[in-house]
């Protein structure tokens, strides 16, 4: 379980990306994030492992306040949350093996990683979710000869080879066509259900975040504005959180 | 309406410009040329010719006493790379604005190094090696690799800075420690990078490792000084076929390794 309290956010240039933003995650939940460019979408998330420090505020991950660790207790605790990029963010010159095995790094000594000698449960493990994926006829190949769907496959797979507590998702779909797009989202929430693993996706496409998602938050200048059911998303709320447009348009396109 | 590029002010501030800079040449002209002695100059294609005439044909038996020599100079030129690799590649790390590990301190001394290296011609870097450790081979491999770390040390911590930040960010998600970071998401990216710099300078040393002989560091540039002083030019023309010849090689062998690299 998440919870997330007060947390602020203000960048060095005094622009304030975050103001006071609350919620809890429960296991399981899929958390739909969503707000116009700009909003502090892409912050939140990154202040929750803390590749960006957040300014006040905590973030506790099953009772432990990740904003107060040390180095060292930060990287045990980054270890079991795992990420999932928008461009994928693959080494691009390792196989899609190495890439996978990468999500390791947090348990294994130095020693192991330099000489790629990951111990036999944690291949076992990237096999079968590279099969899971449905790569596994690509474990070789290095990750830039792979498609942009593919990409982001090893992305996921990478993420569950951490044997994550959290997945933290930074807009999965936004370099991938409409059909790629849709079977990223059902993989990674076929994924979150199975094994009761909570996420937080950053999307900026409101129909896949109603069609995939279990709850939506909606941020517009670093605060809070909407945090409900997906079913609740009105085209109030969405003027609140985008601004005014015909968003009887966008139901009718999507239906 | 009336459409102009530049305002009536820059065409006056270009055209000025441009009538200084050619004012400053006519003058500049002036004054190199106050000095030239024409009688030289007008003389030059006859004493080219007779030069010319002294050196053809080159010496070909001369080629056995240059067997060694040239084995020297591409030893100088491998070992200094080597040399100057293995210091330049701790030294980029600390430089680059992205991995190093002190902002104040180390960085700023790792570029002083760096841009030292770089100032002092591998020639300059002989003389002074020559008159410390005595002449040899041993001068012009280690004056070869202190003017090669600066080369190879800018250009990798350029790459290391020019790295793609979220593949880097990706990395320390997992939750890796700093070692393991710089190894999956840095090195992979600047690897093709850094072998293609090392063979370029490889291949600019065995240039400059042919000359450096002329002030006692072994090599080819040794003979060459040899037969300049007592002016036996066929020699002095069958050294610069070597060379030629030795450079055309390694530039042959550099293009083909980084295009296999790329």
């Amino acid at each position: 379980m998440l919870s997330v309290e007060n947390l602020t956010k203000t960048y060095r240039t005094g622009d304030k990306a975050l103001s006071d933003v609350s919620f809890t995650v429960p296991a399981g939940q899929v958390v739909g994030l969503i707000g116009p460019s700009g909003a502090g979408k892409s912050t939140l998330i990154r202040c929750v492992n803390r590749l960006v420090e957040p300014s006040s505020g905590s973030v506790r991950l099953n009772d432990v306040d990740v904003t107060r660790l040390g180095a060292r207790d930060l990287r045990r605790a980054r270890r079991r949350i795992g990420m999932i990029f928008q461009e994928y963010a693959l080494v691009e010159r390792l196989t899609v093996m190495e890439n996978v095995l990468s999500g390791r790094l947090g348990y294994v000594p130095f020693w192991r990683s330099f000489t790629r000698r990951f111990p036999p449960q944690d291949i076992q493990r990237a096999f079968a979710l590279l099969d899971r994926v449905g790569l596994s006829a690509h474990a070789d190949k290095r990750a830039d000869a792979l498609s942009g769907g593919q990409r982001q496959r090893v992305g996921i797979a990478r993420a569950l080879e951490q044997e994550p507590e959290l997945l933290l998702i930074d807009e999965p779909t936004a370099s991938l066509d409409p059909r790629t797009s849709r079977q990223i989202m059902r993989l990674i929430t076929e994924i979150c259900r199975e094994s009761g693993l909570p996420a937080i996706i950053n999307i900026h496409d409101v129909v896949l975040a109603q069609q995939f998602t279990d709850r939506i938050i909606g941020l517009q200048s670093g605060r809070v504005v909407f945090d409900g059911a997906p079913s609740a998303l009105t085209d109030d709320v969405l003027t609140r959180i985008y601004g005014a447009e015909d968003w009887k348009a966008m139901h009718k396109a999507a239906a | 309406m009336n459409w102009q590029h530049r305002t009536p002010r820059a065409r006056l501030a270009l055209w000025g410009f441009w009538f200084a800079t050619v004012a400053l040449f006519v003058w500049c002209w002036g004054l190199m040329t106050e000095r030239t002695m024409w009688v030289f100059v007008q003389d030059a294609p006859r004493a080219a010719a007779d030069i010319g005439s002294r050196a053809w044909p080159p010496r070909w038996s001369y080629m056995e006493q240059l067997w060694q020599p040239l084995w020297d100079t591409l030893n100088i030129a491998t070992l200094g790379t080597l040399l100057g690799v293995v210091m330049a590649v701790p030294l980029a790390f600390l430089a680059a604005s992205n991995t190093t590990p002190s902002r104040l301190v180390l960085r700023p001394a790792a570029l002083l190094l760096i841009v030292a290296s770089r100032s002092i011609n591998s020639l300059i870097w002989a003389l002074l090696l020559v008159s410390i450790l005595g002449p040899g081979l041993l001068a012009g491999i280690i004056a070869i690799a202190f003017r090669s770390v600066g080369f190879v040390g800018k250009l990798l911590y350029e790459a290391i800075e020019e790295t793609d930040v979220r593949q880097i960010e990706a990395v320390t998600a997992t939750g890796a420690g700093p070692a393991q970071v710089l190894h999956y998401a840095i090195v992979p990216q600047v690897l093709p990078t850094f072998l293609g710099i090392s063979v370029f300078r490889w291949d600019i040393n065995i240039r400059e490792s042919a000359i450096l002989g002329l002030v006692g560091a072994g090599g080819l540039g040794m003979q060459l000084q040899a037969s300049l002083n007592v002016l036996a030019w066929p020699q002095v023309l069958m050294i610069c076929i070597v060379i030629l010849g030795t450079v055309i090689a390694s530039e042959w062998v550099s293009g083909k390794v980084r295009r296999a690299l790329i």
